[in-house]
């Protein structure tokens, strides 16, 4: 189904930062000024905090060593068996635009027995502001 | 930095929202002639030594600001775990929390197998903590705490580096502490030795360093007690007053007197019921 390949490449984007010389790129590889405003040349000159990046990236390097650690241990289908579990985790969640516990993944990821600064600081689940139920949708399925 | 519409929910954890804006504002601030604010220079007196039966944690109680005494009584001896405790010093909201987080962790992981958790598994998890942060938590401490393997004392960097060594000091008074440390610790000492021997090496730190002062905390955990002394001595006890140097009433004469009452007129008066639900 066209559809939902479009939409799990979607969530690929969205979890594998993409860093370039346009980091504001949209789909079609050029900036996307309806929904990402206007560039700023200046904005991409200031540095930012050296940490945003590793902490952007930080999961996904994560899980990235354990499976390959996994597959130094047990062999290539180790990691291809979690990594298929995690996929199917993974989309177990509530609509887009409402905040979903991720049980099931954190529970794969044996995150749900660990307190983090991601678990204290900054909780979406009492996040005062909500974005556009539409809009967040459509952007999950690949739509827009 | 703002975009017209959000496409996802902001994930959570640390927010890097204001470094941008905040290096603008600060080279903006700095072409009018303005300085943008630094950060305040902290210090602190911490350390641990292993005794006989266990360890001994020690720790001044002044919270510096740069050139203010933010707190003259604050505790840096945090709780970590029913066997283990932790001194902090640097950013102290920083030391705070990281022991905090690591307290919970360590709650759910002995939650989890049943047993008291271990000196080593709390060192690892703070200091893959710290690492993971690159230095930018400013946590310095000396963790300390009896287990099934005996007593354990480390020293722990903002960078996440270790040591696990006998007697250990930290902060701007470290190396006051570490000169009584290294003048008269001996393997095996007895407890009232070895808290006496604390009490002098944060003395040290106290008298000789300015970000240290006030009192000295101490934290003597054994392998069936924890006494958490606080505080165990005032360094520096405030004299007394020896008179009163107020005025007596009545020392300054009352030439005259004069009452003017003032002329207010009730208009309206109305009764309101109080809502008491």
């Amino acid at each position: 189904m066209p559809q939902n390949t479009r939409g799990l490449r979607s969530q690929l984007k969205d979890t594998v930062a993409v860093t370039g010389l346009c980091p504001q790129a949209g789909a079609y590889g050029v900036q996307d000024t309806l929904r990402k405003g206007f560039t700023s040349v200046k904005n991409e000159l200031l540095p930012s905090h050296p940490l945003e990046l590793s902490e952007k990236n930080f999961q996904l390097n994560q899980d990235k060593m354990n499976f390959a650690t996994l597959r130094n241990i047990q062999g290539l289908h180790a990691p291809l068996k979690l990594q298929m579990e995690y996929r199917a985790a993974r989309q177990i969640q509530r609509l887009p635009f409402l905040q979903s516990s991720n049980i099931a993944l954190d529970t794969l990821r044996g995150s749900d027995e660990y307190i983090g600064f991601e678990d204290i600081l900054n909780d979406p689940a009492q996040s005062e502001v909500m974005g556009e139920p539409h809009i967040m949708v459509e952007y999950k399925q690949g739509v827009l | 930095m703002a975009t017209l519409s959000v496409c996802q929910i902001p994930s959570s954890g640390f927010s890097f929202d204001y470094c941008k804006r905040n290096a603008l504002l600060e080279a903006e601030i700095t072409k009018l002639g303005f300085n943008a604010p630094a950060a305040r220079k902290t210090g602190t007196t911490i350390c641990g030594l292993v005794f006989k039966d266990g360890v001994i944690l020690g720790a001044d109680t002044r919270a510096t600001e740069g050139m203010v005494v933010a707190d003259k009584n604050c505790s840096k001896i945090h709780y970590i775990s029913p066997n283990i405790y932790c001194c902090g010093a640097g950013t102290a909201a920083d030391t705070e929390m990281t022991t905090q987080i690591i307290s919970s962790n360590l709650e759910l992981h002995s939650l989890s197998t049943g047993r008291l958790p271990r000196v080593a598994t709390a060192n690892r998890m703070l200091k893959q903590m710290l690492f993971r942060y690159q230095g930018y938590i400013g946590a310095a401490l000396v963790l300390g705490g009896v287990d099934c393997m005996g007593p354990h004392l480390y020293s722990i960097y903002p960078h996440g580096s270790t040591d696990k060594l006998p007697y250990v000091t930290m902060g701007s008074g470290s190396l006051a502490a570490m000169a009584v440390f290294e003048d008269r610790y001996k393997p095996d000492m007895e407890e009232e030795v070895a808290k006496q021997l604390v009490r002098d090496a944060i003395a040290a730190g106290i008298f000789n360093d300015l970000g240290s002062g006030s009192n000295i905390d101490l934290c003597v955990i054994t392998k069936s007690k924890v006494d958490y002394l606080r505080p165990h001595d005032e360094a520096n006890k405030k004299g007394v007053r020896a008179g009163s140097y107020r005025y007596k009433h009545g020392t300054t004469g009352v030439l005259t007197k004069t009452v003017v009452p003032l002329d207010l007129e009730v208009l309206e008066e109305t009764v309101q019921t109080m809502d008491t639900s």
